[in-house]
């Protein structure tokens, strides 16, 4: 294989890693803040994508974008107060059936909101046949607008967390609860808020591969599963560690691509999982012993 | 004789329920319910085994449908090879079984959410090899699957003829297996499985072999999912890759958590009435939806089950 092609898998894979990034990251913040893994979480992606796609019809595509990003973020809200804040103290099991069925109801809601069908936003830039040469390999500017968004998302957050009050009082919260309470923190602001977070960032991964990947109603769960490989790889915390298990991810899917018919394409991804599962459920990065 | 009694005498009601049903659906001319209920019955299959291992072993498994596939996908490919026609089934439910052992003993090492997640992406791993293999019929999945002879005159099969048989033959391995589960959890062995549910680490401490018995469990499941699947593929005559699809598994754990978790009868009784009203297109587009309902709303108010909070203690 040319040193073009090459270079355009490793873009593509980049792009995809990305969003399995984000999407990774929305795992690791509610994580965090509630002890629950969230299987809803790749339904966001696909509400934001939809919500995106029906009002750009009447809008100009920031404007609709921005919009669906602020809903999707309040669904998540929504979710957390409705379904989830009034829990006392629920086992892991019920935890995990709960949003296994809220991920069901969500992505059924998209069904009969929408339609089966595929639907896609425009190209922020230029259509679907304009490309950018990048040393010799032509990359679609949609791909480099996810690989933007991503990196913008997963930098802001990351100064969130370390310069603002309220993103130290989302970490202080994440290591030690009862400490972070007798210093005066709010837990359930905190709860709600890493909601908003992980659902906003989902509507705009959402959004932003939407014109590549197209918006269905039942694309959440494998997004879901590959995020979740890339939050475990990553070790469930540490934000640059998330990107880098994206990256890889993605970049190996892409790469199977080359070797594998398509339709094992998410084999690869599942297979990934299981392997670092079975081999080292704590994450590559880390030390901690995952249950 | 009193524990006996109160054991094995549901059992027997139970049979005596079926025989009871059938004759009442002859009578009325409504024998055409007997067909939905008979593939009631297979469903009905892995939810009992799902009832093993996440009600009583407290291992979740998200990933059932790709067992109940593996059996239906495995009878179907293995009847087609014009070899031995009696061995499709029992070769089914043993590669099925040889999946189940070499899956789960990686995977029940994990907890929780990570062993939830390793059983979902087991499931979505099947469902893609079924859609990308030419053998197992990609996205059309297989058709035309013959009949599978037990004796002289009596098939699993789904020919009108044979309709009342097949209802039988359906609800006699449910028997069975409810016979075999209810035996399991009064036994040590079962006690030792609600003392892994309670907590692992003291169970091992009483000298309980943990994960020899979470892997028997979790076999076992997954036997009685491929065995439902084998029988429902000859049944129908064809099997579709929807039934790996995530959507099937977590129906499969919305019947047992809305039976009541730790609640075989619950969960017979349950997945029997969902599924039936589910196959009659009861729920119609809302079907999926109905089982997400379920699953949030069971789980949010009344996480002992549906009979639990109706007062029917079992």
């Amino acid at each position: 294989m040319g040193a073009a092609p090459l270079l355009q898998y490793l873009l593509a894979g980049i792009a995809t890693g990305g969003v399995y990034a984000v999407v990774a990251i929305g795992f690791s913040i509610v994580y965090n803040a509630t002890g629950i893994i969230n299987f809803a979480q790749g339904e966001f992606l696909m509400l934001g994508g939809m919500i995106a796609i029906s009002l750009a019809r009447i809008l100009p595509l920031p404007v609709a974008i921005l919009a669906a990003v602020l809903v999707t973020g309040l669904a998540g809200v929504a979710v957390q107060l409705v379904f989830l804040s009034w829990l006392k103290s629920p086992t892991v099991l019920r935890m995990i059936i709960i949003t296994i069925g809220l991920s069901i109801l969500l992505r059924e809601a998209g069904l009969h909101i929408w339609d089966e069908k595929v639907h896609a936003l425009p190209f922020f830039s230029g259509d679907e046949t304009s490309s950018i040469a990048l040393l010799g390999a032509r990359v679609s500017p949609q791909v480099l607008w996810v690989l933007g968004l991503s990196a913008l998302m997963v930098v802001s957050l990351g100064l969130f967390f370390r310069s603002t009050l309220l993103g130290r009082a989302m970490r202080a919260c994440a290591s030690n609860p009862t400490a972070a309470r007798l210093c005066g923190i709010r837990a359930s602001t905190v709860v709600t808020l890493s909601f908003f977070l992980a659902a906003a960032m989902g509507a705009l991964a959402g959004c932003a591969i939407s014109p590549l990947t197209q918006t269905r109603y039942d694309m959440g769960s494998s997004l879901a599963v590959k995020g979740f490989t890339c939050a475990v790889l990553g070790g469930l915390g540490s934000i640059p560690a998330a990107v880098t298990a994206g990256l890889v991810v993605g970049i190996l899917e892409a790469a199977s691509v080359s070797v594998l018919p398509l339709a094992y394409k998410d084999v690869v991804a599942m297979g990934i999982l299981l392997v670092i599962l079975f081999v080292r459920p704590q994450g590559l990065f880390t030390r901690r012993r995952a249950r | 004789m009193k524990a006996y009694l109160t054991r094995y005498l549901p059992i027997l009601g139970l049979a005596i329920l079926v025989a009871a049903l059938q004759a009442a659906l002859s009578a009325l001319k409504l024998e055409y319910y007997m067909t939905q209920l008979t593939m009631a019955a297979y469903y009905t299959l892995v939810s009992l085994g799902l009832c093993l291992l996440m009600g009583y072993a407290g291992q979740v498994s998200m990933g059932h449908g790709g067992f109940f596939a593996i059996g239906g996908y495995g009878a179907a490919v293995i009847a087609g090879l014009g070899i031995a026609s009696w061995l499709s089934i029992p070769a089914a439910v043993l590669i099925a079984a040889l999946v189940a052992a070499a899956v789960g003993v990686p995977a029940l090492r994990l907890r929780g959410h990570y062993l939830a997640m390793a059983t979902l992406a087991f499931g979505i791993i099947v469902l893609r090899v079924l859609l990308g293999t030419k053998l197992f019929g990609e996205a059309d999945g297989l058709s035309d699957i013959p009949g599978f002879r037990l004796f002289a005159g009596i098939a699993i099969s789904g020919k009108r003829a044979l309709r009342v048989q097949n209802y039988y033959i359906a609800w006699t391995l449910v028997v069975v297996g409810m016979l075999l589960a209810v035996n399991l959890v009064n036994s040590r062995v079962g006690r030792a499985l609600r003392a892994i549910h309670g907590n692992e680490d003291a169970a091992a401490a009483m000298g309980v072999p943990v994960a020899r018995y979470k892997l028997a469990t979790f076999v076992l499941s997954a036997v009685y999912a491929a065995l439902g699947g084998a029988c429902l593929a000859h049944f129908n005559g064809g099997i579709g890759p929807g039934e790996a699809s995530v959507l099937k598994s977590v129906r499969y754990v919305a019947l047992v958590a809305a039976g009541g978790m730790g609640s075989l009868w619950g969960t017979l009784a349950v997945s029997t009435v969902l599924t039936f009203l589910s196959l009659r297109g009861a729920f119609g587009l809302y079907d999926d939806a109905v089982f997400g309902a379920i699953l949030v709303v069971i789980m949010l108010f009344a996480p002992d089950g549906i009979l639990r909070l109706l007062g029917i203690r079992r």
